[in-house]
């Protein structure tokens, strides 16, 4: 046992201080232990609020998630890729065989149907082929995709090394959708703009005008304790205490007794799944019949307010009044209990705690979450937005810390300098690169006007080698962007020869995911490589494995809870700005690397090094980066290497700028939202992103982009329509085969992972009641039905259950439960492990990847983005148990 | 006096989130016999020495939720002792210790304990359980914590809902009456150095319901329940009224002075809409 020395770095759960026996393992270094950061004496006084006669201030101390906690299982886990290795019966020369993907028969006994080689072997493998396929298909024939949230860092992470390798060696995106914001993005940013946070409302300074003034709280699809916003651990957990201490009332709608519910409702509604959005017709009907809306706000800021209101009242095209009445059919809900919160909400200042973020929310990426986001900016609207104490406040974002002080996110591209498929462009860019020293390196490929494939459509690509669609994920210059079409291959382009997969498996996270295992052994995919820190799921499907290592391993720098890009002022979700350099802890296990250190291997291979690394290794760009922001302003270069972290002095002098007040009040946007430095998106400063500048409840972009459609001959299209309404969900409630697959299940982010990452791998968070249950040696995921529905068909708490539908089958763990009415079933989504129980993609999966049962389909009909937020099933006992 | 060591649990705040159980493994898992002679490492799974139970109340959609964080409850006379002999140690600070050497090949001492908390270690064939961070509390565990030590599964805490004290028996008395502390099962163990607050949520019931009047939510509408000797209540505006930490037992609810239904209660139960 060797010398202690107190270390730091950071994560998708928050950051730790980092216990390392500096001499342990050769004096490689052992992880003993990693905990929050407790603030001391030398560190910044932290902000006060005054709020009904009482001060409150800033906790002194940071939180964490379970995930973060166990950190250490996995760095050292039996499922860490320790060596380069390649696929038996692969060769890159000669036979592939390809369709023996996932068969893991012989080899090396930890990697089942593998065997090691040489990092030199492997990497030459890999970059000949690169040569070869560039030489002889064209350019760009490679695709790269990056599943998200598996490491954490700004140098290090994803749209840095990844972006920076791909745009130096002319490699295709598999770009990402909005998977969390997909309703905001496809469908809110036609009521309201916000394109620069795809969607999303701002709520700057909202949580001290919150604290003063709100008198009841509505969570609408919303589990801060779940899910923290985004990287923020329980940050915001305080608040609701605060509040409730308050007297202030808490109101839950949401499927699921979700885990904020647990401990704060005072009461629950949970909408059958997919039927909100009636819910919230029905409270605009309330509010329209008895006259209890925001006329003010709604006279100025709204556009198409007469037409929704026609539709409301039944006097609109489907002539059906959206009475509480209605709503109850609809939704389960009994009718005297939306008119009672219909009018409580219209008699007090009401928070709205809108979502993860006062946006997001599981909702939106259900089915008809478009129209569900879009209702929901309706509601908001009837009952106005910028007032103190009431509007959109998720009590996530908005604290008082020092907004003007420039620390960027992950998202903001780091080393890439990348403005097309990074927020690089917004400010970082021009900090990071002298232009002549140091350069960023753009993209000769993955610019709007060129390849890209969304990673949703990937499966196609590879299995019918063609695919059409309309609009791109991550792009929030404009509205109209999203209406554009693509087609792979983009005309003039090759087929794509090579699949690089950087990050989480896809088999767990996407939708109908059986398609990314048919995939992986299509003929159309001659190649594929990963760079895999676990010999998880999906790295299994791989031909040639590069170790990765965790961002423990090596150096970086981040700001916690901060991913900047199209989340801005996402660092105001946490208490205190915490900037910490992600110290080295210990060497990188076996022959692991970090990503950087992997590309740059290729690089050197491929003859690009020099743009890549510029001769440098990650410590020196993490010091180029420091230097790039305002960290210098508060903190030398060597005593911030030193001490590992430094806190973001509160500015109590800054202006105060609640979201929306400025737009209630008509005056130019003086929140610190991107938009405000793109006049060109508005008319004069004023208003919206908009046409009318409003919140347009008849969408002026919808109704245009309907009427192109018309001109082509081509019909309006039904699954957006211009004027905000109720669809009803083709799955789930009303779907036509809800006699087959009568129980609907909801499939929300996890909580005891971040999307896969802290599941499988050996993990700690494996033995967590609610995560896992143990079966005959098994670890299998669990999925929640209620009692009713479990008697019914014979199943006791523990049992495994077969969830199948027509697109798969997986064996799960029943939980019995109250916390879903019958007909509604919970099991969340994200399981990194993948164990099919007989042909891969054609079997039941005793990993627990329930979104092999979600749906494959666009959620809009000229959109990109997913709807897997819930899915129909049947559930019957599964007695293979034994049997395995 | 020797001040003791206590943890107090609070199960109103905590909603399961495994910090705790997670931060404990962190300690304890994957660090070799580095907390000699405390403890021998625990196994990578298996152990639960933070064991987190939980228990619905309640039918849908009135129900509750409550998670219980326990841990060995380091009785003031405990079980395992008797059974042990002499591989248990009570500590003068409240602690109770499994000797790393003398449970050794004492897989009996799992069952000795009426709480589930004790632990038989596999590999390494010893018997194991939660030691209150002793190493840490008393300055052997060379953490980088810049605060005042306390037991990981504290530290780990993002609701505050498990506390830590370094006090004088007395002084926690007067805590404990303060903030009606209360032993987990205290027929098994009536006195120890942990203690839960609002333990009624786990071990007492309600009754809920909500007043329809006229079709409507009946709000404001004054509610007691006969034989609870609780205070009676105002129904909010969903017209909702709930009656907690009641015993099994004969009950009316009155609503503005009428009786509305009598419930023999065996547990939780939400009456749903009643119309008044």
């Amino acid at each position: 046992m060797g010398k202690i020395v107190r270390k730091t770095n950071s994560s998708t759960g928050g950051p730790v201080f980092v216990d390392v026996d500096v001499e342990a393992n050769g004096g490689k270094g052992k992880i003993v232990r990693m905990y929050p950061m407790d603030l001391v004496d030398e560190d910044p006084v932290s902000w006060e609020i005054e709020a009904r006669g009482k001060t409150y201030s800033a906790p002194r101390k940071t939180t964490y998630n379970c995930f973060t906690a166990g950190f250490k299982a996995m760095l050292s886990s039996k499922r860490r890729v320790l060596y380069p290795l390649k696929r038996i019966g692969f060769d890159v020369n000669g036979e592939r065989n390809i369709e023996k993907r996932g068969t893991w028969e012989g080899g090396d006994p930890l990697y089942p149907g593998y065997e090691r080689i040489s990092w030199e072997e492997a990497t030459d493998i890999v970059a000949n082929e690169i040569c070869r396929i560039k030489r002889e298909y064209g350019p760009a024939a490679i695709v790269a995709e990056s599943s998200s949230h598996h490491m954490w860092g700004n140098v290090g992470y994803r749209h840095s090394p990844l972006f920076r390798f791909m745009n130096c060696v002319g490699i295709t995106y598999g770009d990402h959708n909005p998977d969390s914001w997909e309703g905001w993005h496809w469908g809110a940013v036609h009521s309201w703009g916000f394109t620069g946070g795809l969607g999303n409302p701002e709520q700057w300074d909202l949580f001290e005008d919150h604290m003063k003034h709100t008198e009841l709280i509505v969570f609408w699809s919303s589990d801060p304790e779940t899910n923290g916003g985004i990287y923020s651990a329980y940050e915001s957990h305080i608040r609701r205490r605060w509040l409730k201490e308050m007297g202030i009332q808490m109101i839950f709608i949401d499927p699921y007794f979700n885990h904020t519910a647990e401990i704060f409702a005072d009461k629950w509604f949970s909408p059958k799944i997919g039927t909100d959005t009636a819910l919230g017709a029905a409270l605009c009907y309330v509010w329209i019949t008895e006259d209890t809306y925001d006329h003010e706000f709604v006279e100025k800021c709204v556009f198409g307010f007469e037409e929704f209101k026609a539709y409301i009242l039944g006097k609109g095209e489907d002539g059906v009044a959206k009475t509480a009445e209605w709503a109850e059919a609809e939704t389960g809900i009994p009718a005297h209990d939306i008119r009672a919160l219909a009018r409580e909400w219209a008699k007090k200042k009401t928070t709205f705690a809108l979502g993860g973020l006062g946006g997001w929310g599981g909702a939106c990426r259900g089915p008809t979450g478009m129209e569900w986001s879009r209702m929901m900016i309706a509601v908001a609207a009837m009952q106005g937005l910028g007032e103190p104490g009431s509007g959109i406040w998720s009590t996530q974002q908005g604290m008082p810390t020092d907004y003007g002080f420039y620390f960027p996110g992950y998202a903001e591209g780091g080393i890439s300098g990348d403005c097309d498929n990074s927020a690089a462009g917004a400010e970082l860019v021009y900090r990071m690169f002298g232009g002549t020293g140091s350069r960023p390196v753009p993209s000769n490929v993955n610019v709007p006007s060129s390849q890209f494939i969304p990673r949703f459509g990937i499966p196609e690509c590879f299995i019918d080698g063609k695919l059409k669609w309309t609009g791109k994920g991550f792009i929030g210059a404009s509205i109209e962007q999203q209406f554009f079409r693509y087609q792979y291959p983009a005309r003039g382009y090759p087929r794509i020869q090579m699949f690089y997969k950087y990050g989480g498996p896809m088999i767990g996270t996407m939708g109908a995911t059986n398609r990314y295992v048919k995939m992986y052994r299509s003929k159309l995919m001659p190649m594929a490589v990963f760079n895999a820190i676990w010999f998880e799921g999906e790295t299994r499907f791989g031909d040639i494995i590069l170790p990765a290592c965790t961002n423990f391993e090596r150096w970086d720098i981040s700001e916690f809870g901060n991913c900047g890009g199209y989340i801005p002022g996402s660092f105001s979700q946490t208490n205190n700005r915490v900037i910490t350099m992600q110290q080295k802890c210990v060497e990188p296990e076996g022959e692991s690397k970090s990503d950087y250190e992997i590309f740059r291997l290729l690089c050197r291979k491929l003859g690009v090094e020099g743009p890549y690394s510029e001769g440098k290794d990650d410590i020196d760009w993490v010091k180029q980066y420091f230097h790039a922001t305002d960290l210098p302003k508060i903190i030398t270069w060597e005593r911030f290497l030193e001490k590992g972290y430094v806190i973001v002095p509160p500015n109590p002098d800054r202006p105060k700028t609640p979201a929306f007040r400025w737009f209630r009040e008509g005056r130019e946007q003086d929140s610190p939202q991107p938009s405000q430095f793109r006049p060109g998106d508005t008319v004069g400063r004023k208003g919206l992103q908009t046409q009318s500048g409003k919140i347009e409840l008849l969408s002026q972009s919808l109704l245009r982009f309907d009427a192109a459609l018309v001109e082509e001959g081509l019909e309006p299209d039904e699954t957006r329509p211009p004027l905000t309404q109720y669809i009803k969900p083709w799955t789930g409630w009303h779907y036509e085969d809800t006699e087959k697959y009568p129980l609907a299940v909801l499939t929300p982010h996890p909580r005891f992972s971040f999307h896969t990452m802290g599941d499988g791998k050996d993990a700690f968070m494996n033995d967590i009641k609610d995560h896992r249950v143990r079966v005959g040696g098994f670890d299998y995921w669990i999925i929640r039905i209620n009692t009713d529905d479990a008697e019914a068909r014979g199943i006791r708490d523990g049992d495994l259950v077969k969830a199948y539908n027509d697109r798969g089958e997986v064996i799960l763990a029943a939980q019995i439960t109250e916390r879903v009415p019958a007909g509604t079933c919970h099991s969340y989504e994200s399981s990194a492990e993948y164990f099919p129980i007989g042909e891969p993609g054609n079997s039941p999966d005793r990993g627990g990847c329930v979104n092999i049962l979600s749906s494959g389909k666009w959620i809009g009909k000229h959109t990109s983005g997913m709807a897997t937020e819930h899915f129909c099933v049947e559930v019957e006992k599964w007695d293979g148990g034994n049997e395995s | 006096m020797t001040a003791k060591k206590y943890l107090v649990i609070d199960l109103a705040y905590c909603h399961d989130c495994n910090n705790c159980f997670i931060a404990c493994k962190d300690e304890h898992c994957l660090n070799g016999d580095r907390w000699l002679p405390y403890t021998d490492e625990q196994p990578r799974h298996g152990h639960r020495w933070m064991n987190i139970e939980k228990k619905e109340r309640g039918q849908y959609p009135r129900i509750s939720v409550t998670s219980l964080p326990k841990p060995c409850q380091h009785c003031a006379d405990p079980k395992c002792k008797e059974a042990a002999s002499g591989a248990v140690t009570v500590r003068g600070d409240g602690i109770v210790l499994l000797d790393s050497e003398k449970a050794k090949g004492r897989r009996d001492l799992v069952d000795s304990c009426p709480f589930g908390a004790i632990w038989y270690n596999e590999e390494k064939g010893v018997a194991q359980k939660c030691t209150f961070c002793a190493h840490i509390l008393d300055g052997k565990a060379d953490w980088g914590v810049s605060v005042a030590l306390l037991p990981r599964c504290a530290h780990s805490c993002p609701t505050s809902s498990i506390a830590y004290y370094e006090m004088d028996a007395e002084a926690f008395g007067q805590l404990k009456a303060a903030e009606g502390l209360e032993r987990y099962r205290p027929e098994e163990s009536p006195d120890g150095q942990v203690w839960y607050k609002n333990l009624a949520k786990w071990t007492r019931h309600f009754i809920a319901g909500g007043l329809l009047k006229g079709g409507e939510c009946a709000e404001g509408v004054t509610v007691a329940l006969t034989g609870a000797g609780l205070p009676a209540q105002e129904t909010n505006f969903f017209g909702d009224f709930c009656f907690d930490g009641l015993a099994p037992g004969t009950y009316t609810v009155v609503a503005d002075g009428k009786d509305v239904t009598t419930v023999e209660l065996e547990k939780s139960v939400n009456l749903g809409s009643i119309a008044i």
